[in-house]
């Protein structure tokens, strides 16, 4: 990881990798979506319905991971002060917020005619939400912290706490007992059938390449500006 | 020590700290963020009698009872230890149906759950129709328990 501590040096990586993962994104996500409209069987009790799990499944991942990326960089913020921690925790905010979102509404969406709600309280859809709004914080924080011209060590406190949220997501379903289904995939194999289930990797890996794509755009692009102030303080005081 | 691991291990120890809250607190929770009773919490008596409060379970096979008015049906929820008996007046969700799990949202009135609301819970296992429909008979009841 400190080989990346020079941003020149990150950038250079980042560059190529920004359109490598873009491509390779798009191209398994798109072909993942379009397999599981056309090529996969419906569902033997939700019917068409069971096909929002190619995009639900993939969000809700993200969604966390994006969380477990932010709890990663405030770790390498506090104790090895990288300095590219806090742009890294920024830069992927919004797109975790993005795809918790993405996530409970396509879940709303699933639950009307499955279960016959829209929404309930119950213990996965309230800590999944919980997530969303934890991302606007941090997101409020950051950019507060930013403007202030600190080291983002407040956020980062922040992004650090927020992910006992983390464990509480996933063990939801097993430790309550809630509305929403258990977990599907686990160690010891998938309750989904192969039939069903085999676009959902390709989303998977695909909106994950995305989601790293969006991550390294932000950062560049918040490096960028820095240099750019940097420039027109030196400009200002020349 | 460097300040670097002094930093380490100021971090390490806040992280398990709030760990060990956290795991207190769900500890405490465990009951009451339950989103459902289930027909042995009302046979043991810990469901609260004549208060809201939503009963989860397995809709028995063959229980599912039309009363001539047309809009109104009696069923038994069962968890495989005690059973209870529903009753419920309006449109029910289309998952709703014999051998797979449903939450309903009511009163206990004299050991018969009056349903303001009945959702369908789905369970983990997603397939095709044609293998559905063989082991549905098979494994009903089995995702229930939590």
């Amino acid at each position: 990881m400190h080989a990346l501590a020079n941003p020149a040096r990150f950038l250079r990586i980042a560059r190529p990798a920004t359109s490598w993962l873009l491509l390779v994104g798009l191209a398994l996500a798109i072909g993942g979506m379009v397999a599981g409209l056309t090529l996969t069987p419906p569902d033997y009790l939700q019917g068409e319905t069971v096909r929002i799990l190619y995009i639900h499944v993939p969000s809700a991942w993200l969604g966390m991971a994006g969380w477990a990326g932010i709890a990663a960089a405030s770790v390498s913020q506090l104790v090895w002060r990288h300095p590219l921690a806090a742009v890294a925790g920024r830069a992927a905010a919004p797109a975790g917020a993005t795809f918790a979102a993405i996530c409970l509404v396509t879940g709303s969406i699933w639950g009307r005619p499955t279960w016959g709600t829209w929404w309930e309280w119950d213990g996965r859809l309230t800590s999944m939400l919980v997530l969303f709004f934890l991302y606007l914080g941090y997101i409020a924080l950051g950019s507060a912290e930013r403007e202030r011209g600190g080291e983002g060590r407040i956020a980062a406190i922040y992004g650090l706490v927020g992910a006992i949220n983390l464990p509480i997501i996933h063990y939801s379903v097993l430790w309550w007992r809630t509305l929403h289904q258990g977990q599907s995939i686990g160690l010891s194999g998938s309750s989904i059938d192969n039939s069903i289930l085999w676009p959902l990797p390709l989303t998977m890996v695909g909106f994950t390449c995305l989601f790293g794509a969006a991550v390294l755009m932000r950062m560049r692009a918040e490096l960028a500006e820095t240099k750019v102030e940097a420039r027109m303080r030196r400009m200002g005081t020349a | 020590m460097k300040p670097k691991n002094q930093r380490l291990v100021l971090v390490a120890a806040a992280i398990a700290a709030v760990l060990a809250a956290v795991l207190l607190a769900m500890w405490g929770l465990r009951d009451r963020a339950s989103y459902f009773y289930t027909p042995a919490d009302i046979a043991g008596g810990q469901a609260p009698a004549g208060q809201a409060m939503r009963l989860g379970g397995m809709v028995e096979e063959g229980s599912i009872k039309h009363l001539p008015d047309g809009v109104t049906i009696r069923f038994v929820v069962t968890d495989g230890k005690a059973r209870t008996p529903v009753v419920y007046r309006g449109i029910v969700p289309d998952l709703f149906r014999e051998g797979t799990g449903a939450v309903a949202e009511g009163r206990l009135e004299n050991g018969t759950f009056v349903a303001d609301t009945i959702l369908a819970k789905h369970d983990e296992r997603y397939m095709p129709p044609q293998l559905g429909n063989l082991a549905a008979e098979h494994k009903a009841g089995q995702t229930l328990e939590k």
